[in-house]
């Protein structure tokens, strides 16, 4: 899981850069379309919060290379919080939408973004809620950091940055559309 | 906030709160599967000790959807002294490891003795006690005048309040607990309330409270109203004369084909609520009641929204302390 909140930010180290992001996103774009031969029957998921604008941004990336592929109609938003193992030992966390594209996710091929693999909890969440809506033909993962650290058999197809961490540090990804600060992915000590 | 007894205790953020997540339970209601395993393997145990259909069938839906077990629990005629019985349901519902607990009765306060007496530790959530308080019906309002004020707005109702918003409340107001609850939320969320009923159906001090009185309807319908809610005659309450005759409420306090044609002539939109069941031609005329303006249904589904709402934030996270922050 990743912690969002800034402890102190002076001890931040600073791993990618909004440039470097940018430069991660464009290869995963393309890995996707290579992976998936062409735009046909790509679904493009993003897991709130962080993750939907990066699903977005590759949307964005393979619409510029392919002009067949609709965000439109191949670009969704997933939440998974009411699928967590742990809803009954955390607090309740900021419901978001999930908004599935109109043509549905029944036989697409559909890629998972989010922004940090971690336990890989979320991920598993996230496969039980698209069984809610369909049975895709396949299923992808695509993440910005892997850090690590996994508590379940689930690895990510796309990956920008592996980030071999301490599980006492904390990583930190920050978005413009969300922070609204420059993007960018740190390393924060632990407490 | 561990139960949900009253609309009273309910801060401005929690109020929000509650009325984003049932937003999103919303959604989860036009899905294919409408269904979420937020509360798989927890038993919620619906307690009616008073008649009731709609908040029933609306709850049971509401847990039904959320993955919950769900337990019915019709107390009718029992002739137990009420404090006994109670205390004796509670204890057999914490003996059956029961997570949450539904309850309707008809004496004020029943549901807060049974969430304070200490004999049962779970959420306690008042489906309506006497004429005290029905906090899921005031929610629900509250969800649906949200939404016809986003309508009007074009904004999206995430995050949004009732501020600057009229609404009247027509009717029996001496008996009703959905007129309190609604009073003290709609307050909260920052629009006002005004009361509009024969001065005999108005509990003794409403001056103290934050409302505006009309004793004629007409009057209070040329004060810009953005929403008119209408109470429904409850007859099971009915034992004086509080009014001459059906036909006589019907004319001065019902909204009518013509009262309800001068809303039609007004330069603003006007919802209509009922909290429903509805008397047809004693307090709302059916052109009304089926008409655009109607939010009726739109209220019932609602109701199962922020049902879903109220139960997932009070039985998930740990303790709701936490959640809420205090």
């Amino acid at each position: 899981m990743t912690e969002h909140e800034a402890t102190s930010s002076s001890e931040a180290r600073v791993i990618l850069s909004d440039a470097d992001i940018d430069r991660a996103l464009t290869r995963i774009s393309f890995e996707i379309l290579e992976a998936n031969k062409g735009v046909e029957n790509l679904v493009i998921l993003g897991i709130p919060r962080r993750g939907f604008p990066i699903a977005q941004r590759l949307a964005e990336k393979i619409a510029k290379t392919d002009s067949d592929f609709s965000i439109e109609r191949s670009l969704g938003q997933l939440d998974i919080t009411m699928y967590r193992d742990d809803l009954r030992s955390h607090p309740s966390k900021t419901l978001e939408p999930t908004r599935i594209p109109s043509g549905g996710i029944h036989g697409k091929n559909v890629i998972l973004v989010d922004d940090v693999l971690y336990s890989g909890r979320t991920i598993r969440a996230a496969l039980d809620a698209i069984n809610e809506f369909g049975r895709p033909s396949l299923v992808r993962l695509a993440v910005l950091v892997d850090r690590g650290h996994r508590q379940l058999p689930i690895r990510a197809d796309h990956v920008g940055k592996n980030l071999p961490t301490a599980s006492d540090e904390t990583v930190r990804v920050l978005i413009s559309e969300i922070d609204g600060v420059s993007d960018r992915v740190e390393i924060l000590q632990g407490e | 906030m561990r139960h949900l007894l009253d609309t009273k205790e309910l801060t401005y953020e929690q109020a929000i709160n509650i009325l984003d997540t049932a937003d999103y339970m919303a959604e989860v209601g036009t899905r294919e599967v409408k269904k979420l395993p937020a509360l798989r393997g927890r038993t919620v145990v619906n307690l009616f000790f008073e008649d009731s259909t709609r908040t029933r069938l609306s709850f049971e839906a509401a847990e039904k959807r959320l993955s919950a077990d769900v337990i019915n629990f019709a107390a009718k005629g029992s002739s137990v002294s009420k404090g006994e019985s109670l205390k004796d349901t509670a204890q057999t519902l914490a003996a059956i490891n029961a997570d949450a607990v539904v309850v309707r009765h008809s004496a004020s306060g029943a549901p807060q003795r049974l969430a304070e007496a200490g004999w049962i530790d779970v959420p306690v959530l008042n489906a309506g006690d006497g004429t005290h308080a029905h906090p899921t019906q005031a929610l629900l309002d509250a969800m649906s005048l949200r939404q016809f004020k986003s309508q009007i707005t074009g904004k999206p109702t995430r995050g949004t309040d009732l501020k600057g918003m009229r609404v009247a409340i027509v009717g029996d107001v001496l008996h009703s607990r959905v007129a309190r609850s609604n009073l003290w939320l709609l307050n909260t969320l920052g629009a006002e309330v005004i009361f509009v009923a024969p001065p005999t159906l108005l509990p003794v001090g409403i001056e103290d409270w934050p409302c505006e009185v009309y004793y004629n309807f007409d009057e209070a319908l040329e004060t810009h109203l953005d929403a008119v809610m209408l109470l429904r005659i409850q007859q099971e309450r009915m034992h004086a004369a509080f009014f001459p005759s059906a036909e006589e409420y019907s004319r001065l306090w019902g909204l009518t084909p013509e009262r309800f044609a001068l809303l039609d002539q007004m330069d603003y939109e006007t919802a209509v609520l009922h909290p429903g069941p509805m008397n047809r031609g004693l307090e709302i005329s059916a052109v009304a009641a089926d008409s655009d303006r109607s939010w009726v249904l739109r209220q019932v589904s609602n109701g199962v929204s922020v049902r879903m709402a109220v139960l997932y934030l009070l039985m998930t996270g740990g303790s709701a302390e936490d959640f809420y922050g205090n």
